[in-house]
């Protein structure tokens, strides 16, 4: 059913439409609509879940936890200070292999106070052990709802699974979007069978201590499933576009880049202002490219580097900034180009923070720089003469 | 006081048995018997909790709220049966024991 929906509802649909056992959240600020929606559809009888309204975020996740370890299927959703607040709880969920779906509004943190959207909220967490996904539209936004429960509970990932829309531009805006008949979401998601929960046939020990010697052995493991989540979320789309009829293209998108001179590598909502750039530009003959990144957990560094292999610069804009240092994204990329031994010349593109406008001239104006010698650290908007350096 | 684990030994076969193990033998999970993966742990313990099978009918709330989660099912009855070499003897399980099938025996002077 083709329908005119935010972000947020959107999203909301894609969580009903895999049946979640489970969903606890914190209703006020920072929340979004997103569980207000899912709390409508479980009073309407639309969905049979357990709706838990909890005092804190930090209680969401860990009430989303507890659940997870008797089985069922979890679901929460948050954004920015909320998602800081979760940060104790996100290693207790991957740590102990509880495939929890959350999704995390991107909004700016404070100080100065302010909700508008920013991705500083989760690349600072992106060491917590979570799968991490950067969505573009509701559509998107929707159809991953699925594809996350898929991929994290999986023998073979075990994950939980952060789903990120950028706040306002994605969650609030409002888009037609395509909410699928319940009989295909069925057909694509099985339902989650787990040994890892409390057991009355064959009580267990939850969530257990583990010595020195071993314990690093876990983390071990935890490594190794994240990076199987690779093979598994390829698997996960094909799958999805068989049953939906609607192609994702997995851990990145090349857009335009097999020829392209001078690419710009992004992450979410902007990729659709650069992509149009892109298209501009080269009808005015610019070999112009956009890479975006879809999962920057686990990290395509493989996918990345053959992407930009032959590039003459790469200029990556994102809406996170690790002061003392460069923007997250970069350093990723980066590190990705020097493990595949590829000397791109690179700068990377700092926008959008608490929420500031990224527009079109600045997207033209960025792959204009990367044509000579720029600087390696750049804020839109600031002048050159601004910077101490 | 019955301080024995008749069956204690029968799937346990790790750090308590001075096993190694290869990184193969990591669960996937963090649920398991109690104490995987540690050694032993219940020397802090003043009290020890004992299981009256008469009176226990195995409804496992005892197991759902141990800290240690060292309550498991025996096999062959159904009732409940606490492994000592992890029980830090906190009380938790006679406390909210429905049947007051779980006693609380001080140890000696």
């Amino acid at each position: 059913m083709r329908t005119f929906i935010s972000g947020n509802e959107a999203l909301a649909h894609g969580i009903r439409l895999a049946r979640p056992h489970v969903i606890s959240a914190y209703p006020i600020t920072p929340q979004t609509t997103v569980v207000e929606h899912l709390s409508s559809m479980c009073s309407a009888g639309k969905l049979t879940a357990e709706f838990v309204h909890v005092e804190s975020e930090h209680s969401a996740l860990s009430c989303a936890i507890g659940a997870s370890a008797t089985g069922a299927r979890t679901f929460t959703a948050t954004s920015s200070q909320g998602l800081l607040y979760m940060a104790e709880c996100l290693h207790y969920a991957a740590g102990g292999r509880f495939p929890v779906v959350m999704m995390n509004a991107n909004r700016s943190t404070a100080l100065p106070w302010n909700i508008y959207g920013d991705q500083r909220d989760s690349m600072g967490l992106l060491d917590q052990g979570w799968i991490q996904l950067y969505v573009e539209n509701a559509q998107e936004a929707l159809d991953m709802s699925l594809v996350a429960y898929r991929v994290a509970e999986d023998s073979r990932v075990l994950t939980p699974f952060m789903i990120n829309m950028d706040g306002f531009v994605l969650t609030h805006t409002y888009e037609v979007v395509d909410i699928p008949d319940q009989e295909l979401a069925d057909r694509f998601l099985p339902s989650y069978v787990t040994d890892n929960r409390f057991d009355f046939d064959s009580p267990k020990s939850m969530a257990f201590s583990v010595g020195p010697e071993q314990n690093f052995r876990f983390k071990f493991r935890e490594h190794q499933a994240m990076n199987r989540a690779k093979k598994v979320i390829a698997e996960a789309e094909k799958s999805f576009a068989e049953v939906f009829g609607r192609q994702y293209t997995g851990l990145v998108e090349n857009y335009r880049c097999d020829d392209a001179e001078y690419v710009i590598v992004t992450i979410g909502s902007v990729s659709g202002l650069v992509r149009s750039v892109v298209d501009e530009l080269r009808r005015d003959g610019v070999a112009a490219g956009l890479l975006k990144i879809r999962y920057m957990r686990p990290f395509p560094d493989a996918e990345i580097a053959e992407i930009l292999r032959g590039v003459k610069a790469v200029g990556v804009l994102e809406k996170d900034i690790s002061f003392g240092y460069e923007g997250t994204v970069f350093t990723n990329v980066n590190s990705a180009l020097q493990v595949a031994g590829l000397s791109v010349r690179t700068s990377n593109f700092i926008g959008g923070l608490g929420g500031a406008d990224i527009s079109r001239e600045q997207i033209r104006d960025i792959f204009q720089s990367l044509e000579s010698d720029g600087r390696r650290l750049n804020f839109l908007g600031i002048n050159r003469e601004e910077y101490d350096d | 006081m019955s301080g024995k684990n008749d069956e204690k030994v029968r799937t346990i076969p790790f750090v308590r048995q001075g096993k190694k193990l290869t990184v193969g033998e990591i669960p996937e999970i963090t649920a398991y018997e109690a104490g995987f993966l540690t050694v032993t742990n219940a020397s802090w313990r003043t009290e020890t909790p004992v299981c009256d099978r008469n009176r226990c009918n195995g409804c496992l709330n005892c197991y759902l709220y141990c800290p240690e989660g060292c309550v498991y099912r025996d096999g062959k009855t159904g009732k409940i049966d606490i492994d000592y070499d992890f029980c830090k003897g906190c009380g938790i399980c006679a406390k909210l024991c429905r049947k007051g099938a779980i006693i609380m025996e001080k140890h000696g002077k």
